[in-house]
């Protein structure tokens, strides 16, 4: 392992060095493995190719938790990358971190060859830009939570398997259903806080926290205890406590638990298809996220995961020349299109969508579109995303919390209450350390 | 005429001694240092501003009952993880200590989990008994035994703590076989002749002269407990449910690394350095008088 490091440190000095005289070296840290990182290194060359003034260097620097340690660490010591994807959590850490970055659209228009916010999808460049509605990172990977269903398993339980639940009162009648028909597990959902709080707001045209989810400013404080929370929850516990949902732990790691086809409905990214494909042995399909009918403004729109590319400051002005058109070459409707349809993330851009579209793509992988069509709409100010410090932090709570109410060892109202009041601690201390 | 070696050098000793006072300066004192002056801080992550906010931190962190909690959950992790780790490995090592054919075989199986890394254990231990899909969680539950690790604190709690002792039993086990080991055969020959059971045998004899070996590991495993199984914890729970598997020593690594607040992880840490320093301290001034030597 340490020889390879070697090696392929010693390889990158060395093109460093045969291009020094002519190119501008461009460090890109991220953290994208496997066949993604494959995708990443691609797509990287390609641009590389494309031109010879500037040579992008795409480095995997460990899991999204990771590489921004190892930004900001970088940061820190003086020599921080140009380029550093940082996941959606972590965007408030890096906007109000002024002085370590610089904004995307800015920069781009410094240069001349501006990027222009309105190409990309409502609710991606909602979620990345500033209050002005200026992007201040780039989007880059994003996914979406959308609602997955076993359709083998719905024949067997005589539901309609082109006909999934809409909404929240047909899960629980469709997880019924299931139960009676011998199934061991209802309906699940990955990502706890990211589904069924944040995203779930969202969806409802309800704020999750306060100065528009954050996005107002550092005054921002969580308002997930308002009535329709409080609701949510409490269905959640008694699908629960009949046995409906099962609750299968935080992050994704219930996944596991639909593609084994013990359950037979699930909430989850729409970047957990290739993976559902490949291990499940049964036919599924793909929907929008169920809601509750009567609440006015629903379904509005979800929010993204994912990650999103951050430019440092204080480079010279070539490199940022450099790092614009690296940019434009990433987000070109072709590139776009050919990220989203081999990734299984959203296509970032309209223009992208567009062309997907135009190929016959979704026709051909039907359940492909739900995400983007998720996502393409008008924000409204409590469904741009969440602006908020110490995020990871939060959702831990969040999960905490949640498992305690599915449990039912705390009553749904109650355990709202503390996540507030604990979260909104960090909140506290959030604006008093950027201060 | 002088029989023993004198060095007459002045710097002589100091510089043999250099390598490793270097190293320990390096790797303890200065982070220690370092955690300390960030206690007192409040900084943003890219340590744009910082601020001395003196006690702050540490009234923060006892003002809030998760932090108060979670001292009652490591006391508890870490009493179960020194006792049942001591107590099996010294069962395992007296059993082994006995067999006669395949003696090797044994020792080396019991020495494997310890070539395993922390992280992997508890991946290990995960697989087989995540409920669902984990191999023996399936069996538990058509054995109509209730078992769910992600809602119910107590299930959580007995599955890191099998994973830890599991990972810490091979270390134990050489320790108590080679303290078995160094017990003379003639003492225990004698009480033997003399008409003492095994049983007695080993609580009048054996266990007494083992008594070093058991004080050293029981340090040694509490400080496994309090500081080396964060990545168990991290994997199987990450703290949950609830907070019903948070140790200190998660919430250290989960201000610090995951939520870049390094004033309140600083502060965590200087207070998980101060426990451990009590309890070595009680150690050896409690349980070092019934030792032994």
């Amino acid at each position: 392992m340490r020889a390879t490091l070697f090696a392929f440190s010693i390889a990158g000095a060395l093109a460093g060095m045969g291009a020094a005289h002519a190119a501008t070296d461009i460090n890109f840290w991220h953290s994208m493995q496997g066949a993604l990182g494959e995708r990443v290194n691609a797509l990287v060359n390609e641009f590389n190719k494309s031109q010879s003034d500037y040579v992008v260097h795409a480095i995997y620097k460990g899991a999204y938790g990771e590489s921004m340690n190892a930004g900001i660490a970088a940061f820190r010591a003086g020599n921080a990358p140009d380029i550093l994807q940082v996941f959606e959590v972590g965007t408030a850490t890096m906007m109000y971190a002024k002085g370590a970055v610089q904004p995307v659209q800015e920069m781009s228009e410094k240069v001349g060859d501006p990027i222009n916010p309105a190409d990309f999808i409502g609710a991606v460049a909602g979620y990345y830009s500033a209050p002005d509605g200026k992007l201040v990172s780039m989007p880059f990977n994003s996914s979406t939570p959308v609602f997955y269903y076993n359709k083998d398993a719905f024949k067997k339980a005589g539901l309609d398997a082109d006909k999934p639940p809409k909404t929240w009162e047909e899960v629980a009648e469709a997880g019924r259903k299931l139960r009676a028909a011998g199934m061991e597990c209802g309906y699940t959902t990955s990502w706890p806080s990211w589904v069924q709080l944040e995203t779930f707001a969202a969806w409802h045209n309800t704020p999750y926290a306060s100065l528009d989810n954050g996005f107002g400013g550092l005054g921002a404080r969580l308002e997930i205890d308002k009535p329709l929370f409080v609701r949510h929850m409490t269905f959640l516990a008694n699908m629960s406590k009949e046995g409906t949902f099962t609750y299968g732990g935080r992050g994704d790691a219930s996944g596991g638990l639909f593609t084994s086809g013990k359950c037979g409905m699930f909430t989850g990214s729409s970047g957990n298809r290739a993976n559902i494909i490949k291990t499940g042995n049964f036919e599924f399909g793909t929907s929008t996220l169920p809601y509750y009918a009567d609440v006015k403004g629903a379904p509005q729109n979800t929010i993204i995961g994912g990650a999103s590319l951050w430019v440092f400051a204080k480079k010279s002005p070539e490199v940022y020349k450099g790092v614009t058109k690296f940019f434009k070459f990433i987000s070109s409707p072709e590139k776009a299109a050919e990220w989203h349809q081999g990734t299984g993330y959203v296509p970032v851009t309209k223009a992208g969508y567009e062309l997907t579209r135009k190929s016959g793509f979704y026709d051909k992988n039907p359940g492909t579109e739900i995400a983007v069509k998720q996502l393409d709409a008008d924000t409204t100010k409590n469904s741009r995303g969440v602006r908020l410090g110490y995020l990871p932090q939060i959702r831990d709570i969040e999960d905490g919390e949640m498992e305690q109410i599915f449990s039912g060892k705390v009553a749904p109202e109650a355990g709202l209450k503390n996540m507030v009041k604990r979260g909104n601690e960090l909140l506290e201390r959030f604006e008093k350390s950027v201060k | 005429m002088e029989k023993r070696v004198v060095f007459s050098h002045k710097t002589l000793p100091y510089l043999l001694l250099a390598p490793q006072l270097a190293i320990t300066i390096v790797f303890f004192f200065l982070p220690a240092g370092q955690a300390m002056w960030q206690s007192f801080r409040l900084e943003d992550p890219f340590g744009l501003s910082s601020q001395f906010v003196g006690l702050a931190n540490f009234a923060e962190l006892f003002s809030d009952p998760d932090y108060i909690q979670s001292f009652k959950v490591t006391a508890i992790f870490s009493i179960l993880v020194a006792v049942l780790g001591l107590g099996i490995s010294l069962l395992l090592a007296v059993m082994a200590d006995r067999v006669i054919k395949g003696a090797a075989v044994y020792k080396t199986l019991l020495i494997w989990p310890y070539a395993v890394a922390t992280a992997v254990a508890g991946v290990l231990w995960l697989f087989l008994f995540s409920p669902s899909v984990g191999i023996l969680a399936v069996y538990m539950l058509e054995a109509g035994l209730s078992w769910n690790p992600r809602l119910d604190g107590d299930d959580a709690m007995i599955l890191v703590v099998l994973a830890s002792v599991w990972k810490q039993i091979s270390y134990n086990f050489l320790f108590f076989l080679a303290g078995l080991q160094s017990i003379p055969r003639s003492l225990i020959e004698a009480a033997a002749i003399d008409g003492a059971s095994p049983a007695r045998r080993f609580w009048t004899i054996v266990f007494p002269l083992l008594s070093p070996t058991t004080f050293f590991l029981l340090v040694i495993n509490v400080i496994y407990a309090f500081f080396d199984t964060f990545a168990i914890i991290d994997i199987v729970t990450q703290g949950g449910p609830g907070t019903s598997t948070s140790i200190l020593v998660y919430k250290v690594y989960n201000a610090g690394f995951k939520g870049l607040d390094i004033g309140s992880s600083a502060a965590q840490s200087v207070v998980l350095m101060l426990i451990v320093v009590a309890l070595t301290v009680i150690q050896f001034r409690y349980i070092d008088r019934r030792v032994n030597y």
